[in-house]
């Protein structure tokens, strides 16, 4: 186990390092910088953006540059916005909150739905309802979010007015109801495409499992078909989705990159998105460094539930 | 977020905004409209770029002023006008009152004496003398040093007066001064980094509005300043929404989440669709920037006047401010906005006939070759068009361009770039053929454009400025130099006139049209009154207020 744990800890390093390196020099070689932004002010000159770039330290060398981020990245300094010049981890920690709600209730909400719908084909294999579903999944597989959110917000805001259209509460308000309110389509909606990936990877788990022996000797034993499903496939079954929820964690913060656009809600995709835009490189290394620690660790935790609730899984 | 009830808050809003919440309160319990008689209510307005900025002096872009003109005053401001109206100064100076002497070299200054900061510190001349002293700070990371870095012996008089010299009589310092906010001497003075203060998140100020709160990414939450001491201001809170997509900002409009749809407000093809928006009202906002197609003068092509000449009546201006943007901003001839005193109104409109164009190349020597493309001694009569990747509707002008070009025999290639990338070296080191892009020539009211297009600006010549086209005309640059010494506008139109007509008539740049925005508030809201001569509409929230 603790072999297990150094192994990772110094796989997840290596890694770390890396996507630091090549993030890093990504975001310094792609032509453009953080100054073009104040190019066409008015009274602006070549000089004075020179003055600029001078005193923010983006004239020096990038392997200088590089390491006076790391040697104050390993300290937890992890720098200043170029914008609003607040510490990085301040400002990533103030936009957690908001995607991790955004995560939590759309992963609930897939899970719950996906498993059901997964459950549901698995046990009536190739009937209407198994087709149905299927045919479901790709439709939603293949509808962009951002599409979909915008259909939303247009027929539950604009036409029926049920919902606010976008934003994480009421400023005044705040109240649980407040947010529950405005939580709904945004993680309806990134729970939509998730829904159809965990139910297709849930029926097809099903009936690997169904398949075998032990589900027959269950069956021969004499138990109830209800009995056989909950405790024999089911429980089985659910192993793999276990490094599933690690697996999609990406993609699910992807898709909350798209989802917080739509519907303006303040979260670390949004984050990205904007310091992108800015080039406001300390921050965008922030948030791509904090995302590779978060779906590393996400990973972790999944194989070593799995190894926790599968005896058959040993860590080495 | 819907606001379904302003007055609708909780314990930690509620202690936020101390007093500022009570009346609020207290105007909910139906006690009665007491204190807040003056302001009530509260405005939503919804931005597509994000205000992050709160340092009025820091490198920043046009949407952190929208923040700035409520936070802080200048001496003066300019109204919609043009013209100069006094702020925290008693009176704008000028040769006329003696503020400013006849050739331009010192200035008197004389403040208000009733005006705090909204920390309650009071004001004085020792807050203007620290706010020009820190423009001109090395170790300051100052957006613009322009016109600041000419003044010398900044000399406090009284609590109430100060007298300073310039270096050089420099005409547009007027106008630079009506957007040199204010800042506090004693918040800032005693930082031993001028650069990393508690100001950045924290700015204290002496206008219509105090700082509630940022949630970043979210929104700012502006407090009315109930001691300002110009109008206003009539609201009591101002939440500044930042929504960054342009489809769900106009959406938010429609569904009356934001009351008043800023920059980057709406779409051109939106315009007649919004209009039908029950309880809206939409605003054409004018702006000072002007379309053009700009050429590199330091490319040989375009160093032929027959050629500049060719592309310009080859130009279908008309379509493109008809077809491409709806009609809503106008035709230009001019570098300057059409609201300027300086706009010179004479200029000859330019013509569209593809027909002539060929005929002026025929004539200049620049003939079809096998390929149909013009050429001249060897080369072709072919360049590239660049602008910023993405903005759908320059992209479609570029390819009607492109094509009435192909027409004519001269051959356009379209090659955009991010705007990271264009705004960079390429456009600052003359690095391109021809842009298509829309600037704001002048410094706010003042028609000093020098920046543009002295031949001292070119950047990549060594020069400090913007004439990325290269333009060098020594006429030009004499009429430039007379201008920005001159303080009378009356005599100051003649050169401005006469600036105006060499351009036009050289060339370096074809403007096509000057930019007009659309805006949009909801019916019932009073004093929403965009303002050419700065960049943004919520310049005068001081005065807005609900019918």
């Amino acid at each position: 186990m603790l072999r297990f744990l150094t192994y990772r800890l110094a796989h997840s390093l290596l890694l770390l390092f890396l996507v630091s390196v090549i993030g890093f020099m990504i975001l310094h070689l792609a032509p453009g910088g953080p100054l073009s932004q104040f190019a066409l002010s008015p009274g602006m000159s070549q000089a004075e953006l020179e003055k600029i770039a001078e005193r923010m330290g983006l004239n020096r060398p990038l392997p200088v540059q590089y390491l006076d981020w790391a040697a104050r990245f390993v300290t937890a300094d992890w720098g200043e916005s170029f914008r609003d010049g607040r510490a990085v981890l301040d400002i990533i920690f103030g936009h957690l909150f908001a995607t991790l709600l955004l995560i939590l209730t759309s992963t609930i909400l897939s899970v719950g739905l996906g498993t059901l719908v997964g459950v549901l084909g698995a046990m009536r294999r190739y009937s209407a309802y198994d087709y149905l579903a299927t045919v479901g999944a790709m439709v939603a597989l293949s509808i962009p979010t951002f599409w979909f959110g915008l259909v939303a917000i247009y027929v539950f805001s604009l036409r029926l007015g049920w919902l606010p259209s976008g934003n994480m509460y009421t400023i005044g308000d705040e109240s649980f109801l407040d947010y529950a309110e405005h939580l709904i389509m945004p993680s309806v909606v990134l729970a939509l495409v998730q829904v159809a990936i965990w139910s297709r990877y849930m029926r097809s788990s099903i009936l690997d499992v169904v398949g075998q022996d032990f589900v027959r000797t269950a069956r021969a034993k004499g138990l109830t078909r209800r009995r056989v499903l909950y405790v024999h496939i089911l429980r089985n079954a659910l192993i793999p989705m276990i490094t599933l929820t690690g697996i999609q964690l990406p993609t699910l913060l992807s898709g909350a990159l798209v989802t917080e656009t739509v519907f303006t809600w303040p979260g670390i995709g949004r984050l990205f998105l904007d310091s992108l835009g800015y080039n406001d490189y300390p921050v965008v290394m922030g948030v791509l460094m904090f995302t590779a620690m978060f779906v590393l660790l996400g990973n972790l935790i999944a194989d070593l539930l799995v190894a926790g609730v599968d005896p058959r899984v040993r860590l080495e | 977020m819907t606001i379904r009830n302003t007055n609708r808050m909780n314990r930690r809003t509620l202690l936020r905004t101390g007093a500022a919440g009570m009346t609020l309160l207290m105007s909910n319990a139906a006690v009665g409209r007491l204190a807040a008689q003056e302001a009530s209510g509260q405005v939503v307005i919804g931005f597509s770029q994000e205000p992050t900025v709160m340092h009025p002096h820091m490198p920043h872009i046009e949407v952190d002023e929208g923040i700035h003109f409520n936070l802080f005053d200048p001496l003066f401001i300019v109204d919609t006008e043009g013209n100069f109206q006094p702020s925290l100064a008693r009176e704008v100076p000028t040769v006329e009152n003696g503020g400013i002497s006849e050739d331009g070299l010192n200035w008197r200054v004389k403040l208000r004496d009733d005006v705090t900061w909204h920390d309650g510190e009071p004001f004085t001349a020792e807050d203007v003398k620290f706010t020009i002293e820190l423009n001109q700070n090395p170790d300051f990371n100052a957006m613009r040093r322009n016109g600041h870095e000419l003044v010398r012996n900044i000399r406090i008089v009284n609590d109430h007066e100060l007298t300073w010299e310039m270096a050089e009589p420099f005409a547009p310092y007027p106008a630079i001064l009506s957007w040199t906010f204010i800042v506090p001497a004693h918040a800032l003075a005693d930082a031993e980094n001028p650069n990393q203060t508690d100001f950045r998140s924290n700015p204290i100020g002496t206008g219509p509005f105090s700082f509630g709160e940022r949630v970043a990414g979210n929104y700012i939450l502006l407090n009315a300043n109930k001691d300002y001491f110009g109008e206003g201001p009539h609201l009591e809170q101002a939440i500044f929404r930042y929504i960054p997509d342009m489809t769900v900002l106009y959406t938010q409009f429609r569904t009356g989440d934001i009351d008043v749809i800023g920059l980057q407000g709406i779409q051109p093809d939106r315009y007649e669709q919004a209009q039908q928006i029950p309880d809206r009202e939409i605003v054409i906002a004018p702006s000072s920037a002007v379309e053009s197609i700009t050429f590199n003068m330091g490319n040989p092509l375009f160093q032929d006047p027959e050629v500049r000449r060719a592309l310009s009546l080859a130009l279908d201006r008309e379509t493109i401010v008809e077809a491409l943007y709806y009609g809503i901003p106008e035709k230009t001839e001019s570098f300057l906005p059409r609201e300027s005193y300086y706009y010179n109104e004479k200029l000859p409109e330019a013509e569209f006939d593809p027909e002539k164009a060929a005929q002026v190349l025929d004539e200049a020597g620049w003939l079809p070759g096998a390929d149909g493309v013009r050429e001249k001694d060897g080369v072709r009569l072919a360049f590239k068009n660049s602008t910023t990747a993405g903005n759908n509707v320059r992209e479609q002008a570029q390819q009607l361009i492109q094509e009435t070009y192909a027409s004519i025999g001269v051959e356009m290639e379209i090659s955009n770039l991010p705007p990271a990338v264009m705004w960079g070296e390429y456009w600052m080191m003359s690095q391109f053929d021809s842009v298509m892009v829309g600037i704001t020539f002048t410094t706010g009211p003042d028609p000093d454009v020098s920046n543009y297009l002295h031949s001292s600006s070119i950047s990549a010549q060594g020069g400090a400025g913007q004439n990325t086209w290269q333009y060098e005309n020594e006429r030009v640059d004499e009429l430039l130099e007379q201008g920005g010494r001159m303080f009378v506008p009356e005599k100051r139109k003649e050169v401005y006139d006469e600036i105006q007509r060499l351009v036009h008539e050289d060339m370096p740049f074809l403007p096509m049209f000057q930019y007009a925005n659309l805006r949009g508030h909801k019916t019932g809201l009073e004093g929403f009154d965009p303002n050419v001569n700065v960049r943004i509409e919520t310049w005068n929230l001081n005065e807005w207020r609900w019918a």
